[in-house]
């Protein structure tokens, strides 16, 4: 098995003489060659664009995700406080689940943003490149011979042309990249949305239901014993047994 | 990868192909953590000794780095070819 890296500088210099060979006359692969670049300027310069609008986007779902966690943290002290245990774990529970899923997206995100940098390193490169290239192919044109001018012209445009493979590269990775986190966050999003994932922070769902009735109960246990201490004949064991019934309904 | 190019001695080469193929062992072995070893070491066994050229030099590269934080599957992809490297459009 060969090397990952002679592996790769096979490839990537089989891709460009293919597309080498497409062209015969010196001058011919020259213009057409410089042409080619400045698209392929133009597309690294998109892929930048887009990669850096998926992380903003991705970067609010974050916000997003990290609220639902502040709340489903509040909402598990509010149930411990209310005394319902079960209640806390499950939101607890919940809580560790987008937790974990943030986590991932967050160290994904850093991974992008470093290969963010080396993008745009790469564009400016590629940049310098291609004007160089530009100067150089008068010059080649007005000084060599043909067959001078096609060893200088292979030269010159290979480098350039194992330049671009490479930016490309990393630019497809990137756009990858953002697509599974994309996905990701996406799939949180229906998660919750089809109620796998519950929203405990949306109104009026069962949790805050839960917790309102527990408040209700508290206030009827409160008021029941109460009376019955006025009453003077309180018994704490049936008491107890009769608020549990109640909040479990 | 997508950091220029660079300038690198026969000693250097020779070091280089030595990580490449533990590189290519560790993804023989589904070894994530070592091929972020190897890679990384690649990149900086590169960066260190070797010598930056002008981003207007327009030279062939005798070899090319893989990106350091290449996973896996993505190297699997790069093995069987096709994959991971997109179509050049340049002539």
């Amino acid at each position: 098995m060969p090397g990952l890296m002679s592996r790769l500088t096979l490839i990537i210099k089989a891709k460009f003489s293919k597309a080498l060979d497409r062209a015969e006359n010196p001058n011919e692969t020259l213009d057409y060659s410089y042409e080619e670049q400045l698209r392929q300027l133009q597309n690294v310069k998109r892929g930048i664009a887009d990669v850096t609008t998926a992380k903003k986007r991705l970067e609010l779902q974050y916000t997003g995700m990290q609220q639902q966690v502040e709340k489903l943290d509040g909402q598990a002290r509010q149930a411990l406080a209310a005394g319902r245990e079960d209640l806390a774990r499950e939101a607890l529970t919940r809580k560790a689940a987008v937790q974990s899923q943030l986590d991932g997206i967050m160290q994904q995100g850093q991974q992008l943003e470093a290969q963010q940098q080396k993008l745009i390193e790469g564009e400016r490169t590629l940049q310098t490149k291609v004007e160089s290239f530009r100067t150089q192919k008068e010059v080649i044109k007005a000084q060599y011979s043909a067959a001078e001018a096609q060893v200088r012209i292979g030269e010159a445009a290979t480098g350039i042309g194992e330049q671009m493979a490479d930016v490309g590269m990393a630019i497809q990775r990137a756009k990858d990249k953002t697509e599974q986190m994309q996905s990701r966050a996406n799939a949180i999003d229906e998660l919750t949305a089809s109620g796998a994932l519950e929203d405990y922070t949306a109104s009026g769902d069962d949790i805050d239901r839960q917790l309102a009735q527990i408040s209700q109960s508290g206030q009827v246990d409160d008021e029941l014993a109460k009376i019955k201490a006025e009453i003077g004949k309180g018994e704490p064991p049936k008491e107890l047994a009769g608020g549990e019934s109640e909040t479990t309904q | 990868m997508g950091e220029g190019q660079w300038r690198v001695d026969d000693g250097l080469a020779a070091r280089l192909n030595e990580l490449d193929d533990e590189v290519a062992r560790a993804v023989e072995a589904g070894d994530e953590a070592a091929l972020w070893r190897g890679l990384q070491a690649l990149a900086e066994e590169v960066r260190e000794h070797g010598e930056r050229l002008d981003d207007a030099a327009l030279l062939p590269s005798d070899a090319i780095i893989p990106p350091e934080d290449l996973s896996l599957e993505e190297a699997h992809e790069l093995l069987e070819g096709e994959g991971l490297i997109p179509d050049m459009p340049l002539a």
